[in-house]
């Protein structure tokens, strides 16, 4: 039976010998292939790009806190007579802001940040399938997001992050770029698409089944299918505009004959399955947030991983509800509507058993919990608000309004951001073995959640009474929403700023703890925090996920373990996550 | 229980092959990983095609007519010329993959350099087809100039030898590279490593297989231009084009005047060339989609050169084993695919008619 020593070298926390301090040096991260500290590199991308596009978002917030038509962040800058003190600059704003986040923030954020450093521990792998495709992929979302930012430097970008024909092929703003930027970034989410469906293929611990896998794993498989097959068409589809933008190939372009419906077409069967990518991660780590810390087998696991192939396979047929005005036949617009109501379908299958894992479950209200029961609420509100815009007759009154904009914020932001930092709060202690301060967190949730509400819930009035999106300036009637909505957004901000503080003071200042401190039963516990550089100092011994019962307090080691591991002298006592 | 057999579990990569990669358990889990995401990638290739297919298939539906007007332009034989050096490049890949998985590391080099010659021949007859077609302002869409006037060559070199600037200026590159790959494989041997001068005569041989595609084609075309002016000019049926020979024998009755001795090749009066006039103004939407489609099958030519002179590189290594031959297979399963698009293109847009 094991010693204390080896006991503590297997699950403790590791002092020396772990992937942080394994090598050192600019260049050991630069050009490391361990999927951890590519993880941990791409965690500080997608932050970074978070910060920038939420700078962009606070400064048109701020813009729109009165209803005139003077760019209010800059002209304070700048000066009243500032060439940037213009609707032009509000136009680049918006666009900017969604253009970042959608293809630099959320796209990447959970599966290549999060979804990194955890799948190849949770299958009881060294390492992905690919590592070098893993860095490749890294390094083409920084040359895709480099590519976003010279767009920035070279006359902005005002068309949308939607890039829609013809205004698209007319504006004289940096069109090839910011295009040129989302062709590469596709190609790193395809890149981590392909590692993915092939890890969790052929590199599963031995005697892992398909459904002896957290529900992570399903949702990340899920994504790196539409990863695969969608963000192809969204390539070559970017390449021909950037064609018709120098060319003139005169297939989206109207004046050579070109249909600029037909862009719309192509890049929403890229972008709605898009969607999911961004959603479907999210729903994978509020699983494991759900049953982890209300320490209870998670409900109906099965329908859970169907539920999330089945949104990634629908996912495929909706595209069109995103132009219901666009001047589709009407039987194909009935069809998308149908199509799109069943959606909801698995999705409420998620939440209604998310919902009733909390039941009777024992509940601990610490940080990651506090995120995913957010994220239920805002995801339900998100989601419902959906069947609003799948309805043609509603459609036509709320398409294009605030309305859009609000609902799809409470899911990617409300969804994805919510999850995003619900999962770096519960796996921070196994990645940096530190424990921070949940107190602060809980208080960062909270004005996540509060600031979150108070921007989005007015917009869906705003935009129930017509007030259309992307305006740089409104009617009086609105103002008092608008304001309300700015006031939130700030708050929202320095939710999230306060949540970034609490989690980089802990890396360095935060109580050490051992390999599990959440009494958690997936693969990726049974090491020391933080892992050793090849993830597993011993073959980990597969259980159930989700066998809650499995695991037992080792007070020698302040710290979950699992029944064979445990100091004999014990008697065997499950003892609440506690702080 | 676990403990005992564990504690140096990481260690244990002393035993793995000289090329399997310490993440894998064994060469088999190294293999099928390899293997499933090769097939995922050519999947995601497949869909980033589809978006041209989609667009063609449209263009065609909506408007056939400028699909009927449009494909007299293309050449059947270079482009079944094309078809068949790509099949034959598909076969020869095949039998490196084969000599791979039988540990021959000499016929493992021997086809991939086959391949890759003949990957290049095919580069040689597009740069043909290309430039030719450039020369006639047979453009995309909105840069549409295409005239049946007579054109010039314009650099006195290319005048006297009869071919087209574009041809000239495509052909830059590879000239250089050319002189480049036999300068390094001299280099090579001469500081006695054998192994890069034969890697870096493979690649002059490949290169060579571009001008030995360009010239052919480039003889072709003068071949082909002269005899349909001799037709066109004894009002009968032009063997290959059938469309527009009335109408080019009618317009350009001096292209009667011209016997095949007299044939200059800056003149284009051949029955490829229909009256500007009788087109429809969306034609040149069929050139978009053509230049679209093989540019970007020349993109994946390309990267597959590429990835075959990897190939060539650990062949001459002697790197492949029988328990040891992923990589062939991989890139030869990208080739097939290549080659597969090229199968699809050419009936799509040579076979029209």
């Amino acid at each position: 039976m094991a010693t204390a020593e080896v006991r503590h070298e297997l699950f403790g926390h590791a002092e020396q010998k772990n992937y942080l301090t394994h090598s050192k040096g600019a260049l050991s991260w630069l050009l490391t292939l361990d999927h951890k500290r590519i993880g941990i590199m791409y965690l500080i991308g997608v932050s970074a790009a978070l910060i920038v596009a939420g700078i962009f978002a606070l400064m048109l917030r701020t813009h729109l806190f009165y209803g005139d038509s003077s760019f209010l962040a800059l002209k304070w800058l700048f000066g009243e007579a500032s060439q940037y003190n213009s609707n032009k600059v509000y136009n680049q704003m918006f666009t900017l802001h969604g253009a970042i986040m959608v293809f630099s923030f959320i796209i990447p954020s959970v599966p290549a940040a999060l979804g990194n450093m955890v799948l190849p521990m949770m299958l009881g792998a060294k390492d992905v399938a690919f590592p070098r495709m893993n860095l490749a992929s890294f390094y083409l979302w920084v040359f895709g997001t480099g590519f976003l930012i010279v767009a920035l430097m070279r006359g902005g970008l005002d068309t949308g992050w939607t890039f829609y024909t013809p205004y698209s092929i007319e504006t004289d703003t940096g069109v090839v770029y910011a295009t040129f930027g989302a062709f590469i970034l596709g190609f790193s989410s395809i890149f981590t698409g392909i590692n993915f469906l092939v890890t969790v293929n052929t590199m599963r611990a031995p005697g892992m089944g398909w459904f002896k896998m957290p529900l992570f794993l399903w949702a990340l498989y899920s994504t790196a299918i539409i990863q695969v097959l969608a963000t192809p068409v969204l390539g070559i589809t970017l390449l021909l505009l950037i064609a018709e933008r120098m060319l003139g190939i005169g297939i989206f372009d109207p004046r050579y004959g070109g249909d600029p419906v037909l862009f719309q077409h192509f890049f929403w069967f890229y972008s709605h399955p898009a969607v999911y990518i961004m959603i479907l991660p999210a729903m994978g780590v509020i699983s494991e947030l759900i049953s982890v810390h209300a320490q209870k087998r998670l409900f109906g696991y099965s329908f859970i991983a169907f539920s999330s192939v089945a949104i990634a396979l629908l996912g495929f047929l909706v595209w069109g509800h995103h132009m219901f005005t666009s001047g589709q036949s009407v039987v194909v617009t009935l069809i998308f509507s149908a199509i799109t109501f069943s959606v909801a379908i698995p999705s409420a299958v998620k939440v209604f058993n998310w919902l009733a894992t909390l039941y009777k479950g024992s509940i601990a209200l610490n940080t990651p919990m506090c995120y995913a029961l957010s994220f239920i609420f805002l995801f339900g509100i998100g989601g419902l608000t959906g069947l609003f815009l799948a309805t043609l007759s509603t459609d036509i009154h709320l398409h294009d309004t605030y309305f859009v904009v609000a609902h799809f914020h409470f899911v990617m932001v409300g969804g994805t951001l919510t999850a995003f930092l619900g999962g770096m709060f519960h796996w921070w202690p196994k990645f940096f073995g530190r424990m921070y301060n949940d107190f602060l967190g809980r208080v960062g949730c909270f004005l996540v959640f509060a600031g979150f509400n108070l921007t989005f819930f007015p917009q869906f009035v705003m935009g129930a009474r017509g007030m259309p999106r992307r305006y740089a300036s409104y009617d009086p009637e609105f103002q008092v929403f608008h304001q309300w909505s700015t006031v939130g957004a700030f708050v929202l901000g320095i939710g999230i700023v306060l949540s970034f503080v609490v989690l980089l003071h802990a890396v360095w200042f935060g109580r050490k703890v051992a390999g599990n401190p959440w009494g958690a039963a997936s693969l990726e516990w049974q090491s020391s925090s933080p892992p050793s550089f090849h993830n597993f100092d011993h073959k980990p011994i597969l259980h159930d996920p989700y066998d809650f019962d499995s695991i037992v307090y080792d007070k020698g080691l302040d710290t979950y373990v699992l029944r064979e591991f445990m100091d004999p002298n014990q008697v065997p006592e499950r003892v609440p996550v506690t702080h | 229980m676990a403990v005992a057999d564990t504690a140096h579990h990481h260690d244990h990569h002393h035993d793995h092959g000289e090329f399997i990669a310490h993440h894998f358990d064994n060469a088999e889990q190294q293999f099928d990983s390899g293997k499933l995401g090769i097939w995922i990638f050519l999947v995601t290739e497949v869909l980033f095609f589809s978006g041209l297919f989609v667009a063609y298939t449209l263009w065609r539906y909506h408007h056939p007519e400028i699909f009927q007007q449009a494909h007299v332009f293309l050449d059947k034989v270079l482009g079944g010329i094309n078809t068949v050096v790509l099949l034959f490049s598909s076969l020869t890949m095949a039998l490196a993959v084969r000599c791979s998985q039988m540990s021959n590391n000499r016929g493992t080099a021997f086809y991939t350099l086959i391949t890759m010659v003949c990957a290049a021949i095919f580069l040689g007859v597009k740069a043909i087809e290309y430039s030719h077609k450039w020369d006639q302002g047979i453009l995309v869409r909105s840069l549409w100039a295409y005239t049946t006037d007579h054109q010039e060559a314009q650099w006195t070199l290319s005048k006297q030898l009869g071919i087209s600037d574009w041809l000239v200026a495509l052909s830059i590159i590879p000239a250089i590279l050319l002189v480049a790959f036999i300068a390094l494989s001299i280099i090579a041997r001469l500081v006695a490593n054998p192994i890069l001068s034969k890697f870096f005569a493979g690649l002059a041989i490949t290169v060579g297989g571009y001008f030995l595609g360009a010239v052919g084609g480039h003889i072709y075309m003068l071949n082909y231009e002269a005899q349909s002016a001799a037709n066109s000019g004894h009002a009968q049926v032009a063997p290959l084009v059938l469309h527009a020979d009335d109408k080019v024998a009618t317009d350009h009755p001096t292209a009667a005047a011209h016997g095949v001795d007299h044939h200059h090749a800056g003149e284009h009066h051949d029955s490829h060339h229909p009256d500007p006039k009788s087109l429809d103004r969306d034609v040149g939407i069929f050139f978009s989609i053509y230049y679209c489609m093989t540019g970007l099958h020349a993109v994946h030519i390309l990267g597959g050169i590429g990835f075959l002179s990897w190939i060539f590189y650990r062949s001459l290594k002697g790197h492949w084993r029988s328990d040891y031959f992923g990589p062939v297979e991989y890139v030869g399963l990208y080739w097939h695919l290549v080659d597969l698009i090229w199968i699809y293109l050419f009936p799509m847009l040579y076979l029209i008619d």
